[in-house]
């Protein structure tokens, strides 16, 4: 979707922001609480008309910004967020969830019948979708900003980016480029950690090689991944392949790449994938 | 319908965490009805986790909430440890505590400062509050960057950290890193106890409703991440404020507390068990700060303590309202507990104990910033998940939410529909309902018929 070049028709007025939940962990919004230093001088830049989490002061749209957190899993939400789209000039989606459909997303590997029966006396109770899917699978999205949770200070630059009607800068590198920056010594090659980094976009700041861990794509696929290769080279020699299957089936596991990888070594792999 | 009936409606009830509203039917001078409608989509956590290897459940279950996923990471970790046989060494433990005390921290003064006072001035956010009172909500933001930090020490990010493993941590902090932190907090406890005489200041309304509070207890400490279970049953006997059930093990946790469906919420409620009861009494209970204070106050750090007495916190006034000094106490504790905890480390030999997979069954309870959180698993011998149950502070706490709302419609039925649909708002937002947890927005509903 093209940007519109001018921020608002009053110019003076301060951009009206939303930010709307749909299912999530409130965590990528809690990132916006998180800008301790910050808040305070954006909430003089932006005026918060809609922040459930943080103001009982609720104003019904249209919105210049919307940021949305959480996938689509309700028929009640699926049609709230094109009633939100309606309302927003733009719109942004934050986090694994809202980008790629979550954690939550494994039920669409599984049968959702059986998930909600596991939990609940009463599924009948209980109206959910058997996907879990991104924002950006129901209504145009302006933009999407990765991560399980979302980085704070790539928050702030898309938030005060498209207040001033510019496009963010945010990096489209793997992880394995600020790994390298960080001075992190290679987990895979010295200590043959399973590590996801060079499929994986950065943002984090490769904060698990540099603690003794493997990435586990928090960020979802980079550009381009080649994962069936880092599959083969990486996970393969030091993992089953239904372990290696679950490593790719975490928080982005409905991410079109890793789904593909995932699925292929199911087919090959003795077990079943889970729930039986 | 009755011409002196109504229905009050009050669509998102704000400044919590995740989604859900307040169903409320009045028929007259009598409270038809009261449901805590909790509408977060589920997300089938229990059931995703099932087939996945014991090491992902940490990082999977803290996405359940991302203002306290290291209650989530420590205690499935605690009770996977069980199912594995695995005994930490104690300095491990007291990292692990560490790393809880800046949630409790973290937590604790997101709540206090950004989503509670406010209503305390009538102002709709902490971005109002902070035009009133710019150094008190600039002094908050202060006291929670420090908890962050100590998060991203420990755990490498404030949100979702990745440091917790089974067996331990992924990867040992440097330990001038963790000595650097001691001056930083040395401060914040200083800043916390002004922060707490601030908010002692604070014109509480006046309520007392009879409060069943449950908490972990522990001979020595003021318990965080182990003890046992203490169960307060108020209308046992009513002569005293003090009569408790001797305290239960967290594995007989489910022999005395069980969870049920209600059509009107996506999160299951929990119960006290009827048999274990005393049949007369209510079967809700009460998980949280008030709880923990009211079971623990005498084994509180020596600043906390002393606060304590000095501001007369008293938890047996079962005054729901207390909640935010209760967890503003906690905040001076966890401060003086971390720099206890900092100064006590010497050098740790391993970041976790090696383990063997097998089969096994685990459970573990600790005290997440809102209460009570009891995880169960068994894995089989790959260590790979074939049950979990994991019973959050707030669907404990749901029932008694409904309670407290019935008594104090009792008393204000008589109001505008406004000022009712408000005064519910706040008394919900005194539990600092997580409903991201429970399954995961809070909207007030009444109806009058």
């Amino acid at each position: 979707m093209e940007l519109d070049p001018q921020p608002s028709t009053d110019t003076l007025r301060k951009p009206r922001v939303a930010v709307m939940k749909f299912a999530s962990c409130d965590g990528c919004q809690l990132t916006l609480l998180n800008c301790e230093d910050e808040l305070l001088n954006i909430a003089d830049r932006i005026e918060f008309a809609h922040f459930a989490e943080a103001s009982s002061n609720l104003q019904n749209g249209p919105y210049d910004l919307t940021i949305v957190e959480g996938s689509i899993t309700t028929e009640h939400d699926a049609i709230r967020i094109r009633e939100l789209r309606a309302q927003s000039r733009i719109l942004i989606t934050i986090g694994a969830c809202a980008t790629a459909g979550g954690i939550q997303a494994l039920r669409n590997f599984g049968l959702h019948d059986d998930f909600k029966r596991a939990i609940y006396a009463h599924p009948e109770f209980i109206s959910s979708l058997d996907q879990s899917t991104p924002i950006a699978d129901h209504v145009p999205v302006d933009f999407e900003l990765r991560g399980c949770p979302i980085d704070k200070q790539q928050l702030i630059e898309v938030i005060l980016a498209f207040a001033t009607g510019r496009r963010p800068k945010t990096s489209t590198e793997s992880v394995c480029q600020p790994c390298k920056r960080r001075g992190n010594v290679c987990v895979v090659v010295t200590q043959k950690i399973p590590c996801l980094g060079p499929i994986t976009q950065a943002g984090c700041g490769a904060i698990c090689p540099a603690f003794d861990r493997g990435c586990f794509a928090c960020f979802g696929p980079s550009n381009d991944p080649n994962v069936t290769s880092l599959s083969n080279s990486i996970l393969q020699p030091n993992l089953s392949k239904s372990q290696a299957a679950l490593f790719l089936q975490s928080f982005h596991a409905a991410s079109l790449p890793f789904r593909q990888e995932a699925l292929r070594l199911w087919q090959l792999s003795p077990i079943q994938p889970p729930p039986k | 319908m009755h011409d002196n009936s109504r229905n009050i409606r009050v669509p998102i009830l704000t400044r919590v965490e995740g989604e859900g509203a307040l169903n409320i039917r009045l028929e007259a001078d009598k409270v038809h009805e009261v449901q805590l409608n909790i509408y977060e989509p589920p997300r089938f956590f229990e059931a995703l986790l099932k087939g996945r290897p014991a090491d992902d459940v940490p990082d999977i279950t803290s996405r359940i909430c991302g203002i306290c996923p290291i209650a989530y990471q420590v205690t499935a970790a605690q009770a996977l440890e069980q199912c594995l046989s695995l005994q930490l060494p104690s300095e491990l433990t007291l990292l692990r505590r560490l790393i809880y005390c800046a949630e409790w921290i973290e937590s604790h003064v997101l709540h206090v400062h950004l989503l509670h006072a406010p209503d305390f001035f009538d102002c709709h956010s902490a971005i109002d509050l902070a035009k009133r009172f710019p150094n008190e909500v600039q002094r908050g933001l202060k006291l929670k960057q420090l908890g962050n930090r100590i998060l991203e020490v420990l755990g490498g990010r404030a949100i979702h950290p990745i440091n917790i493993a089974i067996g331990g941590f992924h990867r040992l902090p440097k330990i001038h890193d963790l000595a650097a932190l001691i001056l930083p907090l040395e401060q914040g406890l200083s800043l916390a106890v002004d922060a707490t005489r601030w908010l002692a200041t604070l014109p509480f309304p006046n309520q007392r409703f009879p409060y069943d509070f449950v908490s972990l207890t522990h001979p020595e400490l003021y318990p965080i991440e182990s003890g046992q279970i203490a169960i307060h049953s108020h209308n046992q006997h009513p002569s005293s404020s003090n009569t408790n059930h001797p305290p239960i093990g967290v594995d007989d946790y489910e022999k005395y507390f069980e969870e049920i469906q209600v059509p009107h919420s996506t999160a299951l409620q929990s119960r006290r068990i009827r048999s274990h009861s005393i049949p007369s009494e209510p079967s809700t209970y009460f998980v949280g700060p008030l709880a923990r204070l009211f079971h623990n106050h005498p084994r509180l750090t020596p600043v906390a303590r002393q606060l304590f007495d000095e501001l007369h916190v008293d938890p047996s006034h079962y005054n729901p309202y207390h909640s935010i000094l209760a967890r503003a106490l906690e905040v001076v504790f966890a401060f003086e507990e971390a720099i206890r905890i900092l100064k006590t480390i010497r050098k740790i030999d391993l970041p976790k104990n090696p383990k063997s997979p097998q089969a096994g069954i685990g459970r573990s309870a600790t005290e997440a910033p809102r209460g009570l959180i009891f995880h169960r698993y068994a894995i089989d011998e790959q260590a790979c998940v074939t049950f979990a149950k994991i019973v959050p502070p707030t669907s404990q706490n749901q029932g008694q939410i409904e309670a407290d709302l019935r008594s104090l419609l009792q008393t204000i039925y008589h109001q505008e529909d406004q000022q009712i649909a408000v005064a519910c708002e706040r008394l919900v937002r005194t539990y600092d309902p997580c409903i991201s947890c429970s399954t995961h927005f809070l909207k007030v509903h009444i109806e009058r018929i």
